[in-house]
């Protein structure tokens, strides 16, 4: 891989994977039960028994941010894998078959584009209803768009290569083509997409949950955290501050591959 | 003047459809209003009789002309949470989400574009490295987070505000503009990363050209070469993107209003999608979406007349 | 999302009520040395919520934070004063017929409304029959719906007439009177103590001393009402010192306030579990009485409100001292084997999932939730919260009922036992919760029917062993409220309602 010439591809791919690790190992084991609450334990500076400190219900901070990064990963991966294989379905009919119903779809997909994602998700949650699995459902919709029009432009351009045209000469049917023939070669392309869409939506991710719009209680989730840390902000800053780092690292981690990857 | 002419076109369906899609949306949404008003003292009689004085009894296609025939006249309706015009809800929070996305608008143009230009010019290593490391730190925070952690240096640590008491406009301009610096920063600093990074690029892209490589021959200093012949060109882009940031801001500040308890539109936003406030909810909805689209038509015009080249397209 | 919108919004709560009268007080809450109490001044302060809703003094949807304001500003026939009892406002006196269905009010003269107009009969008569829906079909005041008709009686008295008897109807009579011909919703003029004076949505409400007040004239000239909705926020004002004083806090926040005055009080909410008990497996009452052994409920108090909270065993709070039952609290203590026992024998050994649905905007209770989930845990019951919008909430929960459980605070709109009770009735319109008991609906008929005051008491206390007995809801507590002051006000007075009287705080020296 000559990406690994690239100091930000390097850079991207030590944040991530030291965030994978801590959230394969929070998957299965935490210092202590997420979510135990202990009376005589509230707001404990961080410290030796607890890395991170405790918080209003005397909880370990560190063991909730690990559950809490893998769930705001499961949800960023959920997300993307929804939009991706949206972005696939519209982009790659429309890039391939062209004609009105592309410029009809490719106009509604810029308009939504042209929208703050934030107000979209906002729209789409008032409609949907709060929760896990409307936040996915609502954000991998919304993450449809930004892929269909990379998938587009790039089936567009696939479908004029002479090995489509060699295909499609000795018969293979259109599904054939665009799955067997396009759409592998596109990966590459789409990997660097797929970093920003992660990247992207962790971020949504924790401003919904922020908000009070994601991942409920008592389950934690990065921005739900700080949305509840931020009422203890003077008792306990430590709390805030890991959830938000854990944030920082998660975004900085695939903003990088996605420079690294999409660097030349 | 036909490219115009065809973007204005442009705007005003894309202005239809956003009313069209912000009513629908809030049409579709399960729960009647009647029995938010009614709380816990609903009864059937009541909740029909309401229902009918709220002219919710209509066909959707009914309801979205008188509404859209009010709007543009100036009238968004009545709240159906404050029983009063939406108008008047509205009233004093446009200047504070206004103020607050011009505020962040103009940090990010006053940071974002000196520190590109910077941070292209530095040919010393630890310092150019140490610049793009930072700069890309501080785009991966998210602004509610930036908006935490001001609030916390600033506010509750060095005190030079105090965090959830903004003064209002009408009392004391001076303060409130201190006070919505904060959450300005808050938008504007990663933003501002993100336009200094993408203005480096496009500087050091410009670099590799042919023209850089004659204005070297010619003995001028990189920095001459930088000011006197690239950041024209390089700067073609970063306007598209500074009007577009503009309509980021005010996205922005629908979270970080939060963040900082600010009176906006962001925060009436949320609240009244909690309390089913559909007429102020929609009113905002458009008028945000609006501004957006608006800000993107800018953003054409203008990229448009200074690179004609656009126009070809 | 909001989060912090918090406790006075606990407040939405819920409403009802029919009356029976006189209470044992409860000792208001007395400032440690009051000092001499000064005329004049402005205060501002803080709260956690907006008003959320229309300020029609009729319009019942008002929670219960709105309630709280708008007692200053509006006044009935009569009002409640600090120890619960019904005291004479609008009306100088006031008359019982023997049978209970007919009140007779006679009107203070002299009373002028917020807009220098004289208070008339016709005024009277219009408020008490728009309350009552007479003309309009629609009662507005629920406790109003059972007037069947309001007359004039000679030049200056008001006669109610009731459907049926009704001995706990005084208390009810405190529906607004306000001019016969402004619009309530879009106007704001009463009689009380207060005026309006402007208000910017969620930003401030503005009140101002009305001069010529008929009794006991307030002491402040201006009381600022300033919108927060953040809880660091409103605390860091009160530190600041830009607002003067605030109520409802919770446990968590005064212990950044050591500097000013705090005085504790309680919330005068039922705060519990709330079962939906016509689902499975909630109408085995052996499920719910396992659910109460699971919990401890000082424990509850001590994680969620570091320790500040009265637990309750019944749906009553200790302010209603005459009717509050204190043996009922620890009918169930936590008893993980007796628990696990229960289940068993109603056919859940290895326990069951539910889930608690809790308004987003009242974190005392997401606190208490989040407790109860792992108290649950232990007796393998698996809870899951679900946390829903205020507006949501009324629809689904409150309104058709399609919960499973679910954890709010529970309020008494009047002084009155029945607002309490009456919605366990299987029968009730606000039966929230589906209780279905035969012999609820007995004693609770018994006791609305006696007309002995002694005797009703007793019955109405039947009526709470039996939601006990039955453990209708899992019983929680009735949560710590706490008022701050700067130093140098003084003067708040206790309420055995959700009420803040303005009127009584004053400045010292």
């Amino acid at each position: 891989m000559n990406y690994m010439k690239n100091a930000n591809f390097r850079a991207g791919v030590a944040i991530t994977s030291f965030m994978m690790i801590v959230i394969l190992i929070g998957l299965f084991w935490t210092p202590y039960d997420p979510n135990a609450m202990s009376g005589s334990e509230k707001f404990n500076p961080p410290g030796l028994s607890h890395p991170f400190g405790t918080d209003n219900f005397g909880r370990d901070i560190f063991s909730r941010v690990m559950q809490g990064a893998s769930a705001t990963f499961a949800i960023a991966a959920a997300t993307v894998a929804i939009g991706l294989a949206g972005g696939l379905i519209i982009g790659g009919l429309t890039g391939y078959y062209g004609g009105w119903l592309d410029d009809l779809l490719m106009r509604i997909n810029d308009s939504i584009l042209a929208f703050p994602a934030i107000l979209l998700a906002l729209v789409m949650v008032a409609i949907l209803g709060k929760g896990r699995m409307n936040i996915i459902i609502s954000l991998g919709i919304l993450f449809m768009p930004s892929f269909a029009r990379i998938v587009r432009t790039e089936v567009a351009k696939q479908k004029n290569t002479d090995y489509v045209r060699n295909a499609k000469l000795m018969g293979a049917s259109d599904i054939r083509i665009l799955c067997v023939h396009i759409f592998p070669n596109i990966l590459t392309v789409l990997l660097s997409s797929v970093a920003i869409g992660f990247n992207n939506a962790v971020l949504a991710e924790a401003s919904m949950s922020y908000l009070g719009l994601g991942v409920q209680p008592p389950d934690p989730s990065l921005g739900r955290m700080l949305n509840e840390a931020q009422n203890f902000l003077t008792r306990a800053p430590w709390y805030a501050i890991s959830a938000g780092i854990a944030i920082i690292l998660l975004i900085l981690g695939f903003g990088l591959l996605n420079e690294g990857l999409s660097d030349e | 003047m036909k490219y115009v002419l065809k973007k204005t076109g442009l705007l005003l369906v894309s202005l239809l459809l956003i009313s069209v899609l912000a009513f629908l949306a809030f049409s579709v949404i399960p729960g009647d209003p009647a029995t938010k008003i009614l709380g816990t003292q609903y009864t059937p009689e009541r909740a029909e009789q309401l229902r009918e004085e709220l002219g919710l009894n209509r066909s959707l296609v009914e309801r979205y002309l008188s509404w859209l025939s009010d709007f543009v006249r100036g009238d968004p309706g009545t709240s159906y949470n404050y029983f009063i015009p939406v108008r008047e809800v509205l009233s004093g929070k446009i200047q504070v989400t206004v103020a607050l996305s011009l505020i962040s608008w103009l940090i990010i143009v006053l940071t974002g574009l000196p520190l590109g230009v910077f941070m292209a010019k530095e040919q010393r290593p630890r310092l150019g490295r140490f610049g793009i490391v930072s700069n890309q730190v501080v785009m991966a925070v998210p602004p509610f987070f930036m908006g935490i952690l001001l609030t916390y240096f600033f506010g509750l640590i060095l005190k030079l505000f105090t965090p959830g008491n903004f003064p209002g406009f009408e009392e004391s301009l001076p303060q409130t503009l201190f006070y919505l610096l904060f959450p300005a920063l808050a938008i504007a600093l990663p933003k501002a990363a993100g336009v200094a990074k993408m203005l480096r690029s496009s500087i050091l892209k410009e670099m590799r050209l042919d023209y850089v490589r004659t204005a070297y021959s010619r003995g001028n200093s990189r920095w001459d070469v930088i000011k006197n012949h690239v950041l024209r060109n390089a700067m073609l882009p970063v306007i598209t993107f500074l009007a577009m940031t503009m309509a980021d801001a005010v996205a922005g500040s629908i979270i970080v209003e939060q963040v900082f308890a600010l009176p906006g539109l962001g925060r009436l936003l949320l609240a009244s999608i909690g309390n089913r406030d559909y007429p102020v909810a929609q009113c905002i909805v458009v008028m945000i979406a609006a501004l957006v689209v608006f800000m993107n038509y800018l953003a054409d015009i203008i990229s448009q007349y200074v690179d004609p080249r656009v126009r070809l397209n | 999302m909001k989060r912090r919108i918090s406790y006075l919004l606990i407040a939405c709560l819920m409403i009802l009520s029919l009356a029976s009268c006189t209470r044992d007080p409860k000792p208001p809450v007395d400032p440690a040395a009051p000092g001499k109490p000064l005329d004049g001044g402005e205060i501002t302060v803080a709260m956690y919520s907006d008003l959320d809703s229309s300020l029609d003094p009729h319009e019942s949807g008002n929670s219960a934070a709105t309630r709280e304001i708008m007692f200053n500003i509006y006044e009935g026939l009569v009002k409640i004063d600090s120890e619960g009892n019904i005291i004479p406002a609008l009306a100088e006196s006031y008359s019982q017929s023997e049978s209970s269905d007919e009140y007779t009010f006679k009107i203070r003269p002299g009373v002028k409304f917020h807009d220098g107009r004289q208070l008339e009969m016709a005024d009277v008569i219009s408020s008490l029959r728009r309350a009552a829906g007479l003309d309009s079909g629609v009662a507005l005041v629920a406790a109003f719906s059972a007037v069947k008709e309001v007359e004039q009686i000679g030049d200056d008295s008001v006669k109610i007439t009731l459907n049926a008897p009704d001995t706990e109807f005084l208390p009810r009579a405190t529906a607004a009177i306000f001019p016969r011909d402004i619009d309530p919703v879009t106007q704001v003029c009463g009689t009380g103590p207060f005026k309006l004076t402007s208000r910017v949505v969620q930003d401030n409400i503005v009140l101002e001393k009305n001069e010529d007040y008929w009794g006991t004239p307030a002491y402040l000239d201006k009381v600022v009402l300033k919108v927060y909705e953040d809880g660091e926020a409103l605390v860091m004002s009160l530190r600041s010192g830009a607002s003067d004083m605030a109520m409802r806090l919770g446990a968590s926040q005064i212990a950044e306030l050591d500097s000013l005055n705090i005085i504790e009080g309680s919330n005068n909410l039922v705060q519990a579990l709330y079962l939906n008990n016509a689902v499975k497996p909630f109408d085995d009452a052996r499920v719910r009485q396992a659910l109460s052994y699971a919990i401890d409920k000082q424990e509850v108090i001590n994680l969620a409100s570091d320790g500040y909270g009265t637990p309750i065993g019944s749906s009553m709070y200790p302010a209603f001292g005459k009717y509050f039952m204190p043996e009922l609290t620890d009918y169930y203590t936590r008893d993980v084997d007796k628990a696990k026992a229960l289940l068993k024998e109603a056919g859940y050994p290895n326990g069951f999932e539910f889930s608690i649905a809790v308004p987003s905007n009242m974190p005392p209770h997401i606190d208490t939730a989040q407790v109860l989930v792992e108290m649950f845990k232990e007796i393998g019951v698996s809870a899951k919260i679900e946390l829903v919008e205020w507006a949501t909430w009324l629809d689904e929960v409150y309104t058709q009922r399609k919960y499973q459980s679910t954890i709010v605070g529970v309020d008494a709109r009047d002084a009155t036992a029945s607002d309490l009770l009456s919605r366990f009735v299987s029968t009730a319109a606000d039966n929230f919760t589906n209780f279905n008991s035969a012999e609820f609906d007995k004693v609770y008929a018994e006791a609305k029917a006696s007309s002995n005051d002694k005797e009703q008491t007793e019955l109405f206390k039947d009526c709470q062993r039996v939601l006990t007995e039955e453990a209708a809801a899992v019983y929680i507590q009735d949560l710590a409220s706490f008022v701050v002051m700067k130093k140098g006000l003084e003067g708040y007075l206790f309420y055995p309602l959700y009420i803040t009287d303005f009127a009584a705080i004053y400045r010292t020296e």
